[in-house]
């Protein structure tokens, strides 16, 4: 277990120097500068140039980047002037965080559950809801849920506050619209992954046995079926991540996505690059936990070093 | 010991062909052809893509030209699927976006699969160092968000067909060559590739001959199924501005526009949602469908 855990350690780490250094070098690619505005004389624009470091060759901006990276310090942005990215960063992921998690937490629950009612009852009304359920949501845009949500609960309905991000009440439907996708993601997966384990040799033997159903399908089906849950916790992260920007803009959450958008609107170099590495540093980190968890919940893994 | 005298045989007692003999590809179909639901959704591809290369010409209004006197027209029967708030035809504007989302989503599935081919075959058949390097390769690569790669190959590359297509397909090897590799991994020692071994066979004929053509349907399928993902991504990208840039038009565009508009002219959400809607519908069923049609080892069931 020790030698997968270093080895998805190792792994880890050289994704994001690879990442660091693939977004820092793209970043300089892109067309144009963040000091282009016609309103800055050319004298004010080269000391602008001095002052960020872009007089000094690229390596060696790369390595003062990578120098002040270890230190925790991600620079200033340059459109927001001087404000340090990490403050940006403190100001709005929290947001971010608050909305994310929740979504994950929804969407892995309710997956999970979806997907084992519509197994257990297969062929049933309840299993073609479920069915109906999983395949609206992999079908339809994020940012489409979001708005039918905000307008048919919100507006229409009066149910629910349609944007901000104060009371629980102001929390549901974003989560939910949020969430929507990985929930049908998961109950798909759910649903064969269950289906495909009802055919395997123990459960007969299970059955042999004279297990009742109910010690059946929670000792041995379920057990069996959410590994494949575990692998796919890691894409649906990054997947409801990047949902975020879209969400937040939807229902005005002060969170990150904006910020990135801006960024990147605003060619701010540094603000592109800060937030990059740190969405990049949240997922991998992400990922390693749900190696472990795989590590953990899979003996074969544990067992052998998961070759 | 008692010998039985063995009859010649005759046109009568020869071994009945039970059935004509087919190939993988005539069996495949045949099976996909009896699954009802799959060849619905085969069907509405067809009609979608045949669609995105004619619809635009069965309208009477070009997709960039504006009706200044039907801003926000509801669908009639000048405008089949209205108008949007510059007075635009949604209906020469929904076909022209089926071709770039379409295009865009096969263009990228099917560059994902060479490449992965390419590379997971590699890897898998040649083991050893270089399928370490190469697994160790893509999982650092995998372990970088795609989308956030995505949008800065836009930002760096610019707008237009060619970048989003690159920008999905910078990540989007990933998993089919991961895919392929294991495919590879279990075939490469069965029998059969050690008999075309003795028989003289070089690696590469190995490999295109038997290797590949073996894992095809699987890859088929995987390409089914990538579709869909990368038809989302471009929506994506085109919400957050990066996408394809009016008057230009896509599904995921006109999603973006109809869902700022539709409090007052829902229709504009509706229909690009509706296609989009049924296109990751049929591309799901169908690739399921064509996973079972392809699995040689349902054949006589």
């Amino acid at each position: 277990m020790w030698k997968y855990v270093l080895r998805r350690f190792i792994i880890s780490v050289l994704t994001l120097l690879v990442l660091v250094t693939a977004v820092f070098f793209l970043v300089r690619a892109m067309p144009g500068d963040p000091f282009m505005s016609e309103k800055l004389t050319p004298e004010i624009r080269q000391n602008m140039l001095v002052y960020y470091g872009f007089d000094k060759p690229l390596y060696v901006q790369y390595f003062q980047y990578i120098k002040n990276l270890m230190h925790g310090d991600l620079g200033v942005s340059m459109f927001y002037n001087g404000i340090p990215i990490t403050k940006l960063i403190g100001d709005s992921f929290p947001y971010s965080a608050d909305l994310g998690i929740r979504s994950l937490i929804l969407a892995t629950l309710l997956g999970i559950i979806l997907g084992i009612v519509s197994a257990l009852n297969r062929g049933h009304w309840l299993d073609y809801v479920c069915v109906f359920i999983a395949i609206l949501g992999v079908s339809l845009p994020d940012f489409v849920t979001g708005y039918l949500l905000q307008y048919f609960f919100g507006i229409k309905m009066r149910l629910f506050p349609i944007a901000m991000w104060t009371s629980g009440m102001h929390k549901i439907l974003p989560v939910i619209a949020l969430s929507f996708y990985s929930t049908a993601q998961l109950t798909r997966i759910m649903r064969a992954s269950m289906l495909e384990v009802v055919g395997e040799d123990y459960i007969k033997v299970a059955k042999a046995k004279g297990l009742t159903t109910p010690q059946i399908v929670w000792r041995h089906q379920i057990r069996n079926a959410i590994l494949p849950i575990v692998t796919l916790l890691g894409p649906l992260t990054a997947a409801i991540l990047t949902g975020t920007f879209v969400i937040e803009s939807i229902y005005a959450i002060p969170g990150m996505g904006k910020y990135y958008v801006l960024g990147i609107q605003n060619l701010d170099y540094s603000q592109i690059l800060g937030l990059t590495v740190f969405y990049g540093a949240f997922l991998v980190a992400a990922n390693f936990a749900v190696d472990i968890i795989y590590g953990l919940v899979d003996p074969r893994i544990r067992l052998d070093g998961g070759k | 010991m008692d010998f039985d005298r063995v009859a010649p045989a005759t046109k009568n007692t020869v071994e009945v062909i039970s059935r004509p003999s087919l190939t993988y590809w005539q069996d495949a179909w045949i099976k996909l052809r009896k699954n009802k639901v799959a060849s619905f959704a085969l069907c509405l591809l067809v009609f979608y893509v045949f669609m995105a290369l004619f619809g635009p010409m069965m309208g009477k209004f070009d997709f960039k030209s504006i009706d200044g006197d039907a801003i926000d027209a509801i669908p009639s029967m000048s405008h089949y699927f209205g108008t949007d708030t510059l007075g635009r035809d949604l209906w020469a504007r929904v076909w022209v976006g089926a071709r770039v989302s379409l295009s865009i989503g096969i263009m990228s599935a099917i560059l994902n699969a060479i490449i992965g081919v390419f590379i997971g075959g590699v890897a898998g058949y040649f083991g050893g160092k270089t399928d370490m390097l190469i697994m160790r390769f893509i999982d650092v690569m995998n372990g970088i968000p795609n989308l956030i790669v995505a949008i800065l190959v836009m930002v760096v590359l610019g707008e237009g067909l060619t970048p989003l297509v690159i920008a999905l397909i910078v990540t989007g090897w990933l998993g089919s060559a991961r895919l392929v590799r294991g495919q590879i991994l279990q075939l490469k020692n069965q029998e059969y590739i050690l008999a075309a071994r003795k028989l003289g066979a070089g690696t590469w004929r190995i490999i295109f001959r038997h290797l590949i053509p073996n894992t095809s349907g699987i890859i088929l399928t995987n390409v089914t199924m990538t579709v869909p993902y990368a038809i989302f991504q471009e929506a994506f990208l085109s919400f957050i501005g990066l996408g394809v840039q009016p008057p230009n038009a896509s599904w995921g565009l006109l999603a973006k526009y109809g869902s700022q508009t539709f409090r007052f002219a829902p229709w504009q959400l509706f229909i690009p949602a509706f296609f989009i809607c049924t296109t990751m519908l049929s591309l799901y069923v169908l690739g399921d469908g064509l996973r079972d049609a392809l699995d040689p080892k349902l054949r006589n069931k």
